[in-house]
């Protein structure tokens, strides 16, 4: 078999499509390549949505968390501590068990029957894991940096008869995300780092279905040999991050063009994220 | 472990919760609370030492330790820590096997065969004679040094920030004094650095208490395990019949995790403010 067969047999075998069984014998380097690239589909599917879905659920629990209403300081703080106290891992477990539990034929809601098994398989149930834990860690991020945006333009705002969401959307959002956004290109990292441990949490691989990582193990298992399929692994990876650090310096510049000079490059510092 | 706990199935309500608690199952279930306290006593220390190794060795002027220590220091940067921890400790195995197998083995065969690693029965780690504890220990100690590797790299990170944060006029005074380079290093560089060094340090910390659930993937029997283990569903063939009670031991666990990190963040901030009196730094308060 050639590789460029090999190609279009399984650089879409995550998502279901192309050949169905794996290879069981002679695991050639070119199918370990394309199997692990392509379970970094998954990989970047739930890194993108989680990032995408968490980014809005952490600024209202950083407005919630800021916020005099005991009310809303109380949930969004708890729900910060019980996501940033514990382990991802332990999370998932949690979120698995507790699915699991739903009714199998369907939860009725006013009539209508909503199925839920779909709710266990990780495509769904890993998400919403995933976008919780970012939500938490993000806000804490976006609550400190809201706390450290200058008085001075807020009063600025005040004088220009501005308030409310006019306010907080033109003045006080723009400043706290350029100032949220080093840090909160760590958490970026962390989380699609961490969409790894999806797969080996209770989640189980449907057919077979698994990220960058799934794959790399089971050609590990397989050939008895950590040498070939984990450094592959690993080189994918540290191409999608160094995308992924280019692409939030893009955001970071951006954010900063009206400060010429204070472009500060983006430095991964995991000392102060997690 | 009481004396009516002889027949359970007689049993009801808290008689039969407290004597199924305290079941010999049970009982290494909370030894393995043990174990992860026991990992995080001993990774600590060992990553810290790692850290600082990889910290200097990337200031240091030999150019390939230099490298050498960057390239530890950035690979955490690209690299997830999960693909570490399954990848070192099968790597150290096969390493030490084949180290003694080169030394112990009489035949010349190869050692890998296809898909198979095949050392012969006096290189084998742990020999196959040798107790269960002892592949246990085993287990831990690939464990061991699987996160040090991790968190040594971190560490390593955060130390090299907090050497270069240490104010240059310092340095500068020292040299002054006709101190040498070394002696630069170890009586002002390496003191002065830990104030700068410990908020770093102290997410390390969380993160580090945060990463013990992932002893689990390496084989540990650890506390997800016995969650798993005793939580499934058992039916009337055992002692103690129950439906699937997983989720109330994972929630168990989750307890056990937010009081750790709980108290580590209190006793941090205590430290921080402690060790930044009489510094020139911003202090207390960056413990986050």
């Amino acid at each position: 078999m050639t590789c460029a067969q090999t190609i279009t047999d399984y650089a879409l075998r995550s998502i279901g499509m192309g050949e169905r069984l794996l290879p069981r014998a002679d695991y050639t380097l070119c199918q370990q390549f394309t199997l692990i690239g392509s379970g970094l589909i998954w990989n970047l599917y739930f890194a993108f949505l989680a990032l995408a879905f968490g980014f809005v659920l952490a600024n209202g629990l950083a407005v919630a968390k800021a916020s005099r209403h005991p009310w809303a300081r109380g949930p969004a703080n708890a729900f910060i501590f019980v996501f940033r106290g514990s382990p991802l891992f332990i999370q998932f477990f949690i979120a698995y068990e507790a699915l699991v539990l739903l009714p199998r034929a369907g939860v009725d809601i006013l009539g209508i029957t909503v199925q839920t098994s779909w709710m266990t398989r990780a495509w769904a149930g890993g998400l919403f894991v995933l976008i919780l834990n970012t939500a938490a860690y993000s806000a804490q991020i976006f609550h400190g940096a809201l706390m450290s945006v200058p008085k001075g333009d807020v009063e600025a705002a005040d004088a220009y008869g501005m308030t409310g969401w006019t306010r907080f959307r033109r003045i006080i959002w723009p400043t706290m995300m350029r100032l949220a956004w080093p840090s909160y290109t760590n958490e970026a990292i962390f989380l699609f780092h961490a969409t790894t441990l999806v797969y080996f949490s209770g989640f189980p691989a449907f057919q077979q279905r698994g990220d960058a990582l799934y794959y790399a193990s089971y050609f590990a298992d397989k050939t008895f040999n950590p040498f070939v399929a984990y450094p592959i692994a690993a080189a994918y990876f540290v191409a999608a991050t160094l995308a992924l650090i280019w692409l939030f310096g893009r955001v970071n510049r951006r954010l900063n063009r009206h400060l010429p000079g204070q472009v500060r490059r983006v430095k991964y510092r995991p000392q102060i994220v997690r | 472990m009481f004396s009516y706990c002889t027949d359970p199935s007689s049993l009801e309500g808290l008689a039969w919760l407290s004597c199924y608690l305290t079941s010999g199952t049970h009982l290494l279930f909370y030894g393995s609370f043990g174990t992860v306290l026991l990992l995080l006593a001993i990774t600590a220390p060992v990553a810290l030492l790692f850290g600082f190794g990889g910290a200097m060795a990337s200031r240091s002027r030999v150019a390939p330790l230099r490298w050498f220590g960057k390239i530890y220091t950035s690979m955490v940067r690209g690299i997830p820590d999960i693909l570490f921890f399954l990848f070192v400790p099968i790597a150290l195995d096969q390493g030490f096997e084949w180290l003694r197998a080169k030394m112990l083995c009489e035949s010349d065969a190869p050692i890998r065969q296809g898909n198979d690693f095949v050392v012969c029965a006096a290189a084998k780690l742990p020999l196959s004679t040798s107790p269960p504890w002892v592949h246990d220990a085993y287990g831990i100690f690939l464990a061991v040094i699987a996160f040090s590797v991790v968190f040594g790299a971190f560490a390593a990170n955060v130390l090299y920030g907090a050497m270069q944060a240490v104010p240059h006029s310092q340095l500068e005074t020292a040299e002054a004094y006709g101190m040498t380079q070394r002696q630069v290093t170890r009586r002002v560089l390496i003191p002065q650095m830990w104030t700068y060094a410990l908020p770093g340090l102290s997410n390390l910390w969380m993160i580090l208490i945060k990463a013990t659930p992932l002893l689990f993937l390496l084989g540990v029997e650890d506390i997800v395990y016995w969650a798993r283990e005793l939580g499934g569903s058992k039916t009337s063939a055992f002692t103690y019949p129950h439906p699937d009670w997983r989720l109330y031991y994972f929630l168990g666990i989750l307890v056990f995790y937010l009081l750790m990190t709980f108290i580590s963040e209190r006793v941090l901030a205590r430290v921080t403010r402690r060790l930044s009196r009489g510094q020139a730094t911003m202090g207390a308060g960056v413990s986050a």
